[in-house]
């Protein structure tokens, strides 16, 4: 989900060197000066700082004495931050719902509370702690060159058929994500593995057709553009929605069965500090629906719950204990060695 | 008529204390109602917990000797599923964390019972229930008893409390404003047929002194009973003085009257002129007591009827002329003149015939008795503004001198009444009449010179 780091002329990259004051692992900080003197907000993100400037901007315009650190850093990473080392960030913003549902059951995590969350739907809030503000489908991307003369595929039976019948045409050119590296591939695969039977089939096939597996949605999408995958399996629809304009080749396929929604959250660390404009900065996330300017730069889907009304597969992931169940160390292990033993063949 | 001080209020002491019982019903209720609805969800959250530990106990398998547990996605998600608490979990084999929370307390279980146990106590800085139960597993042939607690906090029970809270007080409330205004409704329709007695005997005439025969609540029988027996003693204590009086004068009358007419006799048989002078003041004297005793039945009489006035509609110049017809016989003796003088219009007035007739005489009859023979009485009736004003002037020797307001004083006389006889009572009498229907008596010299005037002036309806 992070995009390759593409920095620009106007981003000033306070480097990784900041990464040795502190033992996770940071990717990517950068510094957001206030036109006015005023607070600083620090941000720890799992969201690439290209994706989120225009949000940062936005808000800087109409806070502007805002200054705000922008620093990126993988899921775990973010986790290890806040839960082992304690760091201080006013505000955290990751795809990984488990673990922000972990940081708020476990304590971490101070109560906000305004009219924006309070109008969020129940199932985009949890514990007037974690705020959701963009919904994300895991999304079916294929080449359309590959599915020219095929049929396209629109459930998982569908599609275990098809690779089934035509194992020739899809070996090695299946690619989803390596759950062992991914926060949110391994959320996809363990809400996949609770929704339906299939998904142990599907991944047994993918692994017998020697599935290649990727860190990263983005890296997926651009294999099935250059034609190297002929389908890619559980990749962020948002992501492949941005590469749809410049890219001819690809087809994206919601299947009809279910699709998980990943819930894009954010948090007040109990480590904040600035609690006044880590509030705004939710505020602003949860207003991303009427801002339809950033959300076509951003290609970040905000929450709206019209598109479950409109569409009866999508299913968002639920936020609530029931994600603490996957965090299990047991839990894991045991599901990290099913998936290996059948995707490794 | 006196006035009575209330010491409370039936209807009060009613009303607040059927409030305050409504109070404490509502109070009541609304501590019942939250006891039970904490209860219940205390209750929801336990069984909840032990369905989610037991999932978890039914989870453990062992497997190349050794524990494994794939922890049901059931077991938290059905406690999410309820409120948004925060959930805690362990599983330790023979006192060892298999997986969870390392630092989540398990109480002391029972030897082998299964039972699960609940404790409520602080977790990572709030109030959790737990469940803790123990299983046995066996790993090759060797069983070991893990133990499993599940706890989460307890949010849920405050969101509970504080939504029946608002419920129940709502309720209470409501029951409230109801019990107080159906008591003041029980106080207002308990106390009507009261309310309906009092009316009744206020309503009723002042000579009304009959039984009360109103329809009357088993409480009120006492009081009408006793009220009715009061009455009728009353009544009885009325007649009898009433009977008194009359029979009283009449016992002193009767042998006085025979008294005189003994001592006329002698006085015409005796010859000595010391004997008839003493005869003639007999004579005097028993006339001077005959006359005391009818003027003392009088007032007597007119105290009475002053005190129930009883009035009804009639013609003063009817009543004037009546008064001067029935002493003309009496002014022809001396031979006065008795002038009436009347308005065209009747004067109607509204008052007791009886008493008016009683107050005019006396004091026509003072005119004739202190004027002197051949002369002239004038009784005239005027509208004076708002007042009706009977006049009785004369040519007699006036009252003298002195003070005039002393005259109407009970047994007081002039000094200049020589040997008339009287008992100072008459103008007493007319000044009772005259004050008990809202009027006065007015004295005053004759402007003439000679002579006296005296008025009794009545309010014009
Ligand atoms: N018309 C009058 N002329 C002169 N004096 C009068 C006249 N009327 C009343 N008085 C005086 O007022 C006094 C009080 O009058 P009142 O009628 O009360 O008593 P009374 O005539 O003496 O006795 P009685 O009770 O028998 O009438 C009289 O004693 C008399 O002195
Ligand atoms: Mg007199």
């Amino acid at each position: 989900m992070r995009l390759a780091c593409l920095a620009t002329a106007l981003m000033a990259i306070a480097a990784t060197l900041a990464g040795a004051a502190h033992a996770f692992e940071t990717e990517e900080e950068r510094r957001f000066p206030a036109a006015r003197p005023g607070s600083e907000l620090r941000v720890i993100s799992t969201a690439d700082t290209a994706v989120f400037t225009p949000i940062i901007l936005a808000f800087q315009a109409e806070n502007p004495e805002v200054a705000v650190t922008y620093v990126t850093a993988s899921s775990r990473e973010l986790m290890k931050a806040l839960y082992e080392e304690g760091a201080q960030f006013d505000l955290a913003i990751s795809s990984a719902m488990d673990l922000q549902t972990k940081l708020a059951n476990d304590g971490l995590v101070r109560n906000y509370s305004s009219e924006a969350t309070a109008r969020l739907p129940a199932w985009a809030r949890w514990r007037n702690q974690v705020f959701a503000f963009t919904q994300e489908p895991a999304v079916l991307v294929l080449s359309k060159s590959a599915f020219a003369d095929l049929p396209v595929p629109t459930t998982r039976e569908e599609l275990i058929r098809l690779l089934r019948d035509n194992p020739e045409r899809f070996y090695g050119r299946i690619g989803t994500y390596d759950v062992r590296r991914s926060g949110l591939g391994y959320l996809f695969a363990t809400q996949d593995s609770r929704n339906t039977e299939s998904y142990w089939r599907l991944t047994e096939i993918m692994g017998r057709l020697g599935a290649r597996l990727y860190c990263c949605s983005s890296d997926m999408i651009s294999d099935v553009s250059s034609g190297r995958l002929a389908l890619a399996y559980n990749v962020l629809g948002s992501y492949a929605e941005a590469q749809l304009h410049e890219n001819e080749n690809i087809l994206i396929v919601e299947p009809g069965d279910y699709l998980n929604v990943m819930l894009r959250t954010a948090l007040i660390p109990n480590t904040a500090r600035n609690i006044e404009a880590a509030g705004k900065m939710i505020d602003f996330l949860l207003s991303l629906g009427t801002r339809p300017e950033l959300t076509r730069k951003t290609g970040l889907p905000p929450v709206d719950p019209s598109v479950f009304d409109r569409n009866n597969a999508f299913r968002p992931i639920r936020l609530g204990p029931g994600l603490l169940v996957f965090l299990d160390r047991m839990r894991r292990e045991t599901f990290l060695r099913s998936w290996v033993s059948s995707i490794e063949q | 008529m006196s006035t009575v001080a209330a010491s409370g209020s039936i209807r009060r002491r009613l009303t607040l204390q059927l409030a305050a019982i409504a109070v404490l019903l509502s109070v009541a209720f609304f501590l019942i109602v939250r006891g039970v609805a904490e209860q219940a969800a205390g209750q929801t959250q336990d069984q909840i917990l032990a369905a989610s530990a037991t999932s978890i106990a039914d989870a453990l398998r062992s497997e190349k000797g050794q524990v494994q547990l794939e922890l049901p996605y059931s077991a938290l998600s059905m406690l999410g599923s309820v409120s948004e608490d925060r959930v805690f979990y362990r599983v330790a084999i023979a006192g060892r964390t298999l997986t969870g929370y390392d630092d989540l307390p398990l109480p002391a279980l029972p030897e082998a019972t299964g039972e699960p146990v609940f404790a409520t106590f602080d977790y990572r800085g709030e109030p959790v229930r737990s469940v803790t139960l123990s299983r046995n597993v066996s790993i090759g042939e060797r069983p070991v008893e893990a133990v499993i607690s599940v706890a989460q906090t307890r949010l849920f029970l405050g969101a509970i409390r504080a939504r029946t809270s608002t419920i129940a007080a709502a309720v209470g409330l409501a029951f409230f404003a109801v019990a107080v205004s159906l008591s003041l409704w029980a106080a207002h329709s308990a106390l009507r047929p009261l309310e309906r007695l009092a009316l009744s005997v206020t309503r009723r005439g002042p000579k009304d002194l009959r039984p009360l025969r109103a329809e009357t609540p088993a409480e009120l029988v006492p009081l009408v009973a006793a009220l009715n027996n009061f009455m009728e003693r009353l009544r009885a204590s009325l007649a009898r003085s009433e009977d008194f009086i009359a029979e009283a004068a009449h016992r002193v009358r009767t042998p006085l009257a025979t008294l005189r007419t003994q001592a006329e006799i002698a006085y015409r048989r005796v010859e000595r002129p010391e004997n008839r002078a003493a005869l003639k003041e007999m004579i005097l004297a028993i006339d001077e007591s005959s006359r005391s005793a009818g003027q003392l039945l009088d007032h007597a009489m007119v105290t009475f009827r002053t005190d129930h006035l009883e009035t009804e509609q009639l013609d003063l110049g009817e009543l004037a002329c009546d008064t001067r017809n029935r002493l003309e016989p009496t002014a022809e003796l001396k031979d006065i003149g008795l002038e009436l003088e009347l308005p065209d219009a009747p004067a109607l007035f509204e008052g007791d015939p009886i008493l008016l007739e009683n107050a005019l005489r006396n004091i026509v009859d003072n005119a004739i008795k202190y004027s002197p023979p051949d002369s002239l009485v004038r009784i005239a009736l005027h509208i004076c503004g708002g007042d009706y004003v009977i006049g009785v002037c004369d040519e007699g020797r006036g009252f003298g001198t002195g003070d005039l307001r002393r005259m109407t004083r009970r047994f007081s006389r002039g000094t200049n009444v020589e040997d008339i006889v009287g008992s100072g009572l008459g103008l007493t009498i007319a000044d009772e009449v005259a004050r008990a229907h809202g009027g006065r008596l007015e004295l005053a010299r004759n402007k003439g010179g000679k002579g006296a005037c005296v008025s009794l002036v009545l309010p014009r309806p």
